[in-house]
């Protein structure tokens, strides 16, 4: 009996996911990969000329900082619709009559977004793979990868926030406060520093406050060491997945927590 | 089991005003309840609390106070669902699937196999009369009679013991109201018990066997329709109903029978009395005057009167 009630847990997830995964794409939000082409394509053409391989570093960094940037648009946009345009439209009504549980529902709409970014991320980093081929970079192109993954691991946060304020603000205002989370997160380590050198124990106290609580988006920032060819250790890895991993788990509980309580009005 | 929807002194306020809240109450102290196998109707005007009453009972809102069952578990009983339909009221549904894919993916949150889902869906758009044409048509190109047939095959989609149709009939044209209304017999007769909101009264007392009627938020009358219907009013008579009568002719009429209503109708006047006795002065006086007696009729209470308030009730 138990088994049977988990075996439909995840099937549900999965259901609701893939559901999920069609609307992003019948919404057409894969059209975003061809300005990225396009991006990677005409950079790769304009560069071949450089001298010294500096094109190959050149267009790491374009690449992977368009990725981020595409995906955090998707991320902020979509995460935001996600569950406050159902509630809109009252496609929530008849979702929630039928055997599924709002914790399901939302755990499986963000499960279908992410899948719809990996894709997104990954049809992307071919196009940067192939352009690196291209101008004759074969290192590089093998080697951006693992900052690829960082970029993923940073894009399924940044949705789980935009969920998680679009649970109790207005899509306008929940993209506003997710895109300043996207700002600061960047920020939040230096300016943790910062605090540090003020002195002040009001300073400090706030910019500690604002590491902790923010999401420490510089752990999965890597671009600038990809373009130079490096790759990140097992270590700093696999320390950013269970970063990320952790807070999705606590965004998620949030969000589930006060969209329980929610009166479909 | 005894009844299928048990509803103990439901409440709901709703929070209105932006700064500064006030409570408006929707539904107040409502209990009910509803015994399975047949079309339950649940009636009330405007704003009388209907819909918010099938929110809760499907848990899309929660109720200030009190509480209800269905099919004998607590509302929030997620096993329960899945023996229940519901079709909102002015539904709407992913404008990004087609109907069949909409079928498809509902009957998936029910679990049930590939086969039985498309031989469903294809079963139920048929019975609602989706051409067949429209079924591989994003839902975001139909009309609004189109989405409420869409709503009525979903809601069937697990073959439930009990669905909740929130005025079914919103949005129909004449054929389409009639073809719902065949199909919401055909559920009853199929053993499916139904539980229907509207304010179409012809609706009403073509399906329904049992009602409940609500007012501002409180239960004003339930029980069998029939016994509803005979219950003794005060208001008793005869309408006789003629045309081609002059008006000296209608004033004759009036002067004749004491306390005699008459009021203008399209195809003639129509005369309400009181007693018998006097019907045979009025035939007569119909007759001398060369006027067409169209109609006859005993004066029952009608749905009409349950359903209107009064201004000196309360
Ligand atoms: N979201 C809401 N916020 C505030 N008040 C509401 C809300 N929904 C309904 N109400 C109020 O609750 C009362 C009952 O509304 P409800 O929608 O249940 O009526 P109804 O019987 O379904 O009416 P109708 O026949 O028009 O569909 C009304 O006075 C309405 O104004
Ligand atoms: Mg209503």
């Amino acid at each position: 009996m138990a088994s049977n009630t988990e075996r439909n847990l995840i099937v549900l997830i999965i259901v609701v996911a893939a559901n999920a995964f069609r609307e992003a794409i019948r919404d057409r939000i894969l059209y975003n990969l061809v300005i990225f082409a396009l991006l990677v394509i005409a950079s790769a053409i304009l560069l071949k000329d450089l001298t010294d391989g500096q094109e190959g570093r050149t267009i790491v960094n374009i690449g992977l900082t368009a990725m981020l940037f595409f995906g955090v648009f998707i991320s902020i946009f979509v995460g935001v619709g996600l569950v406050s345009k159902e509630i809109e439209k009252r496609t929530v009504y008849s979702i929630f009559s039928k055997p599924v549980r709002r914790s399901e529902f939302i755990i499986g709409k963000y499960l279908g977004l992410c899948l719809t970014l990996a894709l997104n991320v990954a049809v992307m980093g071919m196009g940067l793979t192939l352009a690196l081929a291209f101008v004759g970079s074969t290192t590089l192109a093998a080697n951006i990868w693992p900052a690829i993954f960082l970029i993923f691991l940073e894009l399924m946060v940044m949705t789980g926030v935009a969920m998680v304020f679009s649970t109790f603000s207005s899509p306008a205002l929940s993209a506003l406060l997710s895109f300043l989370v996207f700002v600061i997160g960047h920020l939040s380590s230096s300016l943790r520093d910062l605090g540090e050198t003020l002195g002040s124990q009001v300073s400090k106290v706030v910019f500690d406050a604002i590491y902790f609580v923010l999401p420490n988006l510089s752990l999965f920032t890597f671009r600038t060491e990809a373009a130079a060819g490096l790759i990140p250790s097992a270590n700093m890895l696999g320390y950013s997945a269970l970063y990320a991993f952790l807070y999705i788990v606590v965004l998620l509980g949030i969000a589930v927590m006060v969209f329980q309580k929610r009166n479909f009005k | 089991m005894e009844n299928i929807v048990e509803i103990e002194g439901l409440s709901k306020d709703y929070d209105v005003g932006f700064w500064r809240k006030r409570k408006v109450r929707a539904l107040d102290d409502l209990s009910l309840n509803v015994k399975p196998g047949g079309i339950f109707g649940f009636l009330g005007g405007n704003g009388a609390g209907k819909t918010t009453t099938i929110k809760i009972l499907m848990g899309l809102i929660f109720p200030t106070e009190g509480s209800a069952k269905i099919l004998g578990s607590p509302i929030y009983d997620v096993k329960m669902r899945s023996r229940i339909g519901y079709c909102p009221e002015n539904p709407y549904f992913y404008d990004y699937l087609t109907p069949l894919e909409l079928l498809d993916y509902f009957g998936q949150l029910f679990g049930l196999d590939a086969a039985v889902r498309s031989s469903r869906s294809e079963q139920l758009l048929n019975a609602v009369g989706i051409e067949e044409i429209a079924w591989k048509r994003q839902l975001r190109k139909f009309s609004k009679g189109m989405q409420q047939r869409v709503g009525l095959a979903q809601a069937l989609i697990n073959e439930p013991e009990i669905v909740f149709l929130d005025e079914p009939m919103s949005g129909l044209d004449p054929v389409g109201r009639r073809e719902i209304r065949e199909l919401i017999a055909g559920l009853k007769a199929k053993g499916t018990s139904v539980f229907m909101s509207t304010h179409i009264l012809s609706d009403v007392e073509a399906l329904c066997d049992e009602v409940a009627i609500l007012r501002k938020g409180k239960l004003f009358a339930t029980g069998d329709l029939q016994e509803l219907l005979s219950r003794d009013t005060g208001r008793r008579g005869f309408e006789v109903i003629a045309s081609g009568l002059s008006p000296a002719a209608v004033a004759q009429i009036e002067a004749l029978s004491k306390g005699a209503v008459v009021t203008g109708k399209p195809n003639g006047i129509a005369i309400e009395v009181e007693n018998e006795e006097s019907i045979e002065g009025i035939l007569r006086t119909i007759r001398d005057n060369y006027g067409k007696l169209i109609s006859v009729l005993p004066v029952k209470q009608s749905l009409e009167d349950l359903f209107i308030e009064k201004p000196d009730e309360d």
